[in-house]
């Protein structure tokens, strides 16, 4: 067994109590009553969402400057993480808006820049996947992720100053304390998993690519070898 | 025997611009064509919009901004299509131009083909949606520049990256549209302002996030672009 899967073990048990703690021991939100108790899940899954993709787009410099595939592998398993984070993120938030606001979505400018965010990175992922030159793959993919990264903090003001109806995010000082213990356990289990996700796929990937350096080059087609023979 | 003088930055980013302008001069036909396209993009809005007029003229500065974000993927890649047939692009690269100053040159020229494409296709959106200026047209044309800045600078480094690959026609746009989101806003808001008037002032907030945009791509793609053809 390796350390990821230990740490994996963690987050879940963190994380299996953090949710106990949240549904059955925290007090009611005061405003969204039941529903209120999604903060558990959504709020942990916003901040490693974004710390993962924080990371790919480190990962992504690390890789345009070293050229090393170790930065390569790393590029593409903290998107992939972030990618199916963000996506599990814009589902529950639509799961909690449609009781609270009324409707599964809304132009509000952290859902939209969620949003755009998840489709940046799936192009990523996708570029990824059609490029077979392993060196430009390297550079193709980093370059993506690093410009749909720098975009992220344009977006939001951008949509933030087209419309705004989001809360404003709440501090430990705001939330009572009862609700705050639930609310660490939850963000520390989500990003013990998140890690091990991401190191689990970093092995398989740089595995991966370690195989495709080292697979021999395919043989000449028999048909040039003929050519020759009959010109010799 | 006289050793000629290397060209600087400036000289070297107007070199591949007159070069891409020429190239697109002698194929004007194209640009004709891409004009084409565009308008018919606006008369498609008006068709799948229906024929009220109020409602037309409320998002023509839309209709406008999305006929040229889509002539713009055509426009793009066409931009490196020329250098990649005949392997032109090797050739660009072993003569003593900075990647960088390579970048710049071909990005202004497509800014420039671009803002050409907007103004020619404005009067057809003004006839269209029965649109009018309510504020100085120069304030228009600036909305235009920075707007077309503001596609091409990752236009152009996307076009680079996507030349070589089967799925360009693909790829190019599912890349591009996204990371345009924030300039396609504020050019479409800042458009419909002109059109519609604007009491409370609101222009330069959209012009300042047009130009921060602008200020952070063409920085960003211009660092990014030397590793482009570098491969």
């Amino acid at each position: 067994m390796r350390w990821e899967h230990g740490l994996l073990a963690l987050g879940l048990v963190l994380l299996a109590i953090a949710h106990y703690m949240g549904l059955f021991v925290a007090p009611e939100e005061a405003m969204m009553r039941e529903a209120g108790r999604i903060l558990y899940a959504h709020v942990p899954t916003a901040w490693v969402a974004l710390v993962t993709l924080t990371l790919s787009f480190f990962a992504a410099v690390g890789a345009l400057w070293s050229g090393s595939y170790r930065w390569d592998a790393a590029v593409e398993s903290t998107a992939e993480t972030g990618v199916v984070l963000t996506a599990l993120l814009l589902f529950q938030g639509s799961m909690w808006a449609r009781p609270t606001w009324g409707v599964y979505w809304d132009w509000d400018p952290r859902l939209t820049t969620s949003a755009i965010l998840l489709v940046l990175f799936v192009g990523v992922l996708v570029v990824r996947k059609v490029v077979e030159d392993p060196e430009r793959r390297l550079t193709v993919t980093a370059i993506a992720a690093i410009i749909a990264y720098v975009d992220v903090p344009v977006v939001y003001f951008g949509v933030k100053w087209w419309k705004s109806l989001h809360q404003t995010q709440s501090s430990p000082e705001t939330v009572a304390s009862t609700m705050v213990l639930p609310l660490r356990m939850a963000a520390f289990g989500m990003l013990f998993i998140a890690v091990s996700i991401c190191v689990m796929r970093w092995r398989a990937i740089y595995a991966g690519l370690t195989a495709e350096a080292r697979a021999p080059d395919l043989p000449e087609l028999p048909v040039e070898l003929t050519l020759r023979e009959k010109e010799a | 025997m006289s050793a000629r003088r290397h060209p600087g930055p400036l000289r070297q980013i107007g070199i591949i611009l007159e070069k891409d302008l020429l190239i697109e001069w002698r194929a004007r036909s194209r640009a004709f064509a891409m004009v084409c396209f565009a308008v018919t993009v606006l008369l498609l809005f008006s068709f799948a919009v229906g024929p009220d007029t109020e409602t037309l003229r409320a998002h023509a500065g839309a209709y406008l901004w999305l006929a040229v974000l889509l002539s713009s993927t055509l426009l793009l890649a066409q931009s490196f299509q020329v250098e990649v047939e005949a392997g032109a692009l090797e050739g660009l690269v072993l003569t003593p131009v900075e990647p960088s100053a390579l970048f710049l040159g071909k990005a202004l020229s497509n800014t420039l083909q671009l803002i050409v494409l907007a103004l020619a296709i404005t009067p057809a959106m003004l006839a269209l949606f029965d649109g009018s200026f309510t504020e100085p047209i120069g304030w228009f044309v600036a909305v235009v520049v920075l707007g077309c800045a503001g596609v091409s600078a990752p236009g152009t480094l996307y076009a680079g990256l996507t030349a070589r690959l089967n799925t360009r026609q693909l790829l190019l746009p599912l890349l591009l549209f996204p990371l345009l989101v924030p300039c396609l806003l504020a050019a479409v808001k800042a458009t419909a302002l002109l059109l519609a008037g604007d009491p409370m002032d609101q222009m330069t907030s959209w012009l300042k996030l047009l130009l921060a945009f602008d200020v952070l791509y063409w920085s960003v793609c211009a660092a990014l672009f030397p590793r482009v053809v570098d491969v």
